[in-house]
């Protein structure tokens, strides 16, 4: 178990230890990243051979002390929150976070990135490993914050501005969930995630329940709750965004595919609801994406469009003792984790390159496609969902779910969504295809950056996890249901 | 070793594409040989493995992807056909390609895509079950879209648009009809007379809608009608892609996905007891009629020739459809002569855009005499179309008409020659200002045309030729589609 201490504890050392000495900053950051990956792979590997793993801090038990516990699903989600961490680290260490604008604002943007970014990993890590509702409540408070923080980062007018309604929104949403998790103590006396099921049984823990999903779908930027978010993610740096996008809102959907795993089968209105608004926010989502006129906004908009997707499979699951479609839901996360990160990597690197983020203006210059443009097309695959990507073979799941209950509904708003997504996908990857009348013959092209590889490799690992998806639906097989 | 034979040929050219990509601009030579090692490889590799199946052996592959989800790479007499055709016009292809596009823009890019292409036709060709089918049929429309818009001109762009649309909209609907199939009836891998069980008794409706889905999916590539507005768009693309897409990969996948649907997942006895086969020949018909007679009004020359695909890949569809071994004889053997005559005419049609600047049908007078190797090419191409023996197109009619007969439908005799009158309506005029009549005064400058461009072409007329005077050798396209029909067929 000593893995899951690691994991949980050393992310918020190395950011203390950032914060100290800002000139090692890098160091700790990377240092912390790499052990992090490492002990996530053990954890999994395991996870794959051992069966789950429970630990209690201090050997108090669960009611009283803090108890860390780890299955497949959360070993699946410690190993993503990993690989991203490694690529953004990789990408803050070459390149830095925006522009150039100077040395001393760029040395000032990495001491304050660090150590905001590594509570960002330790919150994300402890709360894949709780097991008890208070401290993921704990969990989410650092989360917010360092968010929060992450977002603010650039010190823009408008990412200051993002980053207030963000903390509005994320205080908001904490103070609902915390009611909730009080009112389920109230209820059945106990907060450990076990105790769902008990909840379902009352009027007080429906309502618990209730207002728990309420503080999770602000957090998680559903639909109609994302308004927070577009600003927030398109503002921030592009390692911020990366991570934002990519991490911190799989932070609350986590929690939503394991209460609804938990409650099993006696929270159909839940459910609904969170498919209709999963639904909603997927046509919504896409359709503002369609219409961004920046590329930053397009891909902040294209998240909101895969939260809904998410949550529409958290919320057409079946009881999770009956048919495996909630892995569906967790193969989606994983997915546009990887795909996402790579994404907002790659834009930073083409806004940079071309000085603006208009999508008009990207097929209008003397600049020949680079890496960034070349990974920017295979995440676009992995999120449109087309084979051979984790993508797919999630949407495959689902749909083969749904046809086995005849839910022709669901199947045709996903495959409305999945054209959608393709649509305006494809309005970006057009333009990077440019080349003719509009490139210069002596155009010359992007150089090689150490920061390229995070970007395309995430973007190649979103593609060939598919053919891959054995592992993950392995690991996700083992957990206890 | 060679159980692995599969594998090997969908490597040689998926491993060249990443590489290619990657390659710098001015690294010619390097670029050049990797392609050509490649194509060649690939040829070798083919024939090894077409030696190996005629002599009974079995390929399959497998990675487990999800439960009861499999990759699955397999090789079948049907999968020889497609791969054969594939590996000989893409070897051709790519030299001539590296002829025509000496000195353009972005050639790492077109390459690398191209040879992706290939690779997903290979796939397609060797998929072991519908799954697969699907992978690779997608990956197919992806390494497409980078070819048609290469030019980067706003009309290329907007057939590549109009391209995705079609595309992916077919995807989606394969992708539901083959969720859906699995649904039903676990993993669904390609047999000879079908994998349904009894579901067509248990499940006829949906076993119905499903084959509606799949259809339509690969309808879209195979230029069916109404799903076929993408392909005269797409001739804005240069001439080695149109090759591609009309010749060698995206509506022969189509063409070849009709096949597998029809005879390895339904069989040819539960198409016929769902009562869907009058249906698809029906289309068939609409689209071989529709097709040609749109390409008479065509003055641009390789739109002439894209309507002229429409209408042919639908022989292929029809003699499928028909449900007859003789006729089925024929639609196979014209995936093979169509491909070899549709790239040998627009193959030559370059030619005549690099040579002379002639793009139109209307421009065409006397390039018999301008340039007399391509213009001999591009006739034997077309009166192959036309069906004049003893050329390729006319053993396909033949048992096309055959067949009609075989399976009590003498409309498709009436069918055949309407179509036959209107191929030759639309390609004796091109014949007739290229031989009969004087070049205009003062006729365009004269480029040279290198022997990279002149050779594909004359190579292709010449197996248009040895396809219909040797129909009847073991290795003919016709020898071997017999000893195909034979297994579908018992």
């Amino acid at each position: 178990m000593t893995e899951a201490y690691v994991l949980a504890l050393l992310p918020f050392l190395a950011a203390v230890g950032a914060a100290a000495t800002p000139r090692m900053a890098a160091i700790w950051g990377l240092c912390a990243t790499l052990i992090n990956l490492g002990a996530s792979i053990l954890l999994a590997a395991r996870i794959l051979s051992g069966g789950d793993m429970r630990a209690d801090l201090g050997d108090w038990p669960a009611p009283l002390g803090i108890s860390l516990v780890a299955d497949g699903l959360a070993a699946v989600m410690l190993s993503m929150t990993a690989i991203v961490a490694t690529a953004v680290a990789l990408q803050a260490m070459s390149w830095g976070l925006v522009q150039p604008r100077g040395g001393q604002q760029r040395s000032r943007l990495q001491a304050g990135f660090w150590p905001l970014w590594l509570a960002t990993l330790g919150a994300l890590n402890a709360l894949f490993l709780s097991g008890d509702l208070f401290n993921i409540y704990v969990t989410f408070e650092i989360l917010g914050l360092s968010a929060v923080g992450l977002t603010a980062l650039t010190g823009s007018r408008n990412s200051l501005r993002a980053a207030f309604d963000y903390l509005a929104a994320g205080l908001a949403g904490s103070l609902v969930f915390l009611l909730g998790v009080a009112l389920a103590y109230a209820a059945v006396g106990r907060v450990d995630l076990a105790a769902v099921p008990a909840l379902v049984d009352t009027a007080t823990g429906r309502l618990a329940l209730g207002l728990i999903f309420a503080g999770l779908a602000v957090k998680a930027a559903l639909f109609p709750l994302h308004f927070w978010m577009p600003a927030a993610h398109s503002s921030a740096a592009p390692a911020a965004s990366a991570v934002l996008s990519a991490l911190v809102v799989k932070g609350a959907l986590y929690l939503a595919l394991r209460i609804t795993i938990e409650a099993g089968a006696g929270i159909e209105v839940l459910r609904i609801a969170l498919a209709v608004l999963g639904a909603a926010g997927m046509l919504w989502g896409s359709w503002m994406a369609l219409r961004a006129e920046r590329l930053k906004l397009l891909v902040a908009y294209s998240t909101v469009a895969q939260i809904g997707l998410i949550t529409l499979a958290i919320g057409v699951a079946d009881d999770p003792s009956t048919s495996a479609m909630w892995q569906a839901a967790a193969l989606l996360m994983l997915s546009h984790a990887l795909a996402k990160a790579a994404m907002f990597l790659a834009v930073g690197r083409i806004a940079e390159e071309l000085g603006h983020d208009r999508i008009s203006g990207l097929n209008r210059t003397d600049l020949r496609p680079g890496v960034a443009e070349f990974a920017f097309a295979i995440a676009a695959v992995s999120l449109i969902g087309l084979p051979p990507t984790a993508g797919f073979i999630g949407k495959w799941l689902l749909i083969d779910g749904l046809i086995d209950r005849g839910a022709w509904v669901w199947i045709a708003l996903l495959l409305g969504g999945t054209a959608l997504s393709a649509a305006y996908l494809s309005r970006v990857v057009s333009r990077c295809l440019r080349g003719g009348p509009h490139v210069a013959p002596g155009a010359r092209r992007p150089e090689w950056r150490t920061g390229d590889v995070a970007a395309l490799g995430l973007a190649t690992t979103a593609l060939a996890l598919g053919l891959g998806s054995a592992l993950p639906l392995t690991l996700l097989n083992g957990t206890a249901l | 070793m060679t159980e692995l034979l599969p594998l090997a040929i969908l490597m040689t050219s998926l491993c060249a594409a990443p590489i290619i990509l990657a390659i710098p601009e001015r690294a010619r030579t390097l670029r050049t040989t990797i392609n050509l090692t490649a194509a060649t490889l690939k040829v070798g590799l083919v024939a090894w493995l077409s030696i190996a199946v005629a002599a009974g052996g079995e390929f399959n592959l497998r990675l487990g992807i999800a439960p009861g989800l499999d990759l699955h790479l397999q090789a079948d007499a049907l999968s020889v056909l497609f791969l054969a055709l594939s590996a000989v016009l893409w070897f051709l292809t790519t030299i001539y390609a590296i002829g025509y596009l000496e000195g353009g823009a972005d050639r790492s890019r077109f390459f690398g895509f191209f040879s992706l292409c290939v690779a997903a036709t290979v796939g397609i060709a060797m998929a072991g079950n519908l799954f697969t089918f699907l992978i690779f049929f997608e990956l197919l429309t992806l390494a497409t879209w980078p070819l048609v818009v290469h030019r980067g001109t706003a009309e290329s762009h907007r057939a590549g648009r109009i391209y995705l649309a079609y595309t992916l909209g077919g995807g989606l609907a394969l992708t539901l009809g083959t969720v859906w199939l699995y649904a039903l009836a676990g993993d669904v891998p390609f047999a000879p007379r079908g994998v349904l069980g009894d579901l067509p008794q248990t499940a006829p409706l949906a076993l119905t809608a499903i084959f509606v889905l799949l259809i339509a999916g690969v309808g879209v590539k195979a230029a069916l009608f109404p799903l076929h507005g993408w392909l005269p768009l797409s001739m804005v693309a240069p001439a080695p892609v149109s090759a591609l897409l009309h010749a060698v990969a995206v509506v022969k996948a189509g063409a070849f996905g009709i096949m597998r649907i029809v005879y390895d997942v339904y069989g040819v006895e539960t198409v016929q007891l769902l009562g869907l086969a009058a249906p698809l020949a029906a289309l068939a018909a609409v689209t071989i009629i529709w097709g040609s007679v749109r390409a008479l009004t065509q003055d641009d020359l390789k739109k002439r020739l894209a309507y002229s695909t429409i209408s042919q890949v639908s022989y292929i569809t029809l003699g499928v459809a028909l449900l007859s071994p003789v006729a089925a004889v024929g639609g196979l053997a014209h995936l093979i002569h169509q491909g070899i005559m549709k790239i040998t005419l627009f193959l030559a049609a370059g030619n005549f855009a690099e040579g002379r600047g002639v793009k139109t049908v209307s421009a065409m007078d006397g390039m018999g005499r301008l340039m007399p190797g391509a213009t001999i090419a591009f006739t034997i191409g077309s009166l192959g179309m036309i069906g004049v023996p003893p050329l390729a197109g006319f053993v396909s009619k033949w048992y096309l008409g055959s067949g009609g007969l075989d399976a009590g439908q003498p409309m498709v005799i009436a069918l055949l020659a309407g179509s036959s009158l209107l191929n030759a309506a639309y390609f004796l005029p091109i014949l007739y200002r290229a031989w009969f009549r004087d070049p205009p005064e003062g006729a365009p400058v004269k480029r040279r045309i290198g022997w990279m461009l002149a050779v594909p072409p004359a190579a292709t007329a010449a197996l248009i030729l040895a396809a219909g005077l040797l129909a009847n050798a073991p290795f003919s396209p016709l020898g071997w589609t017999r000893f195909i029909v034979s297994l579908e067929y018992l």
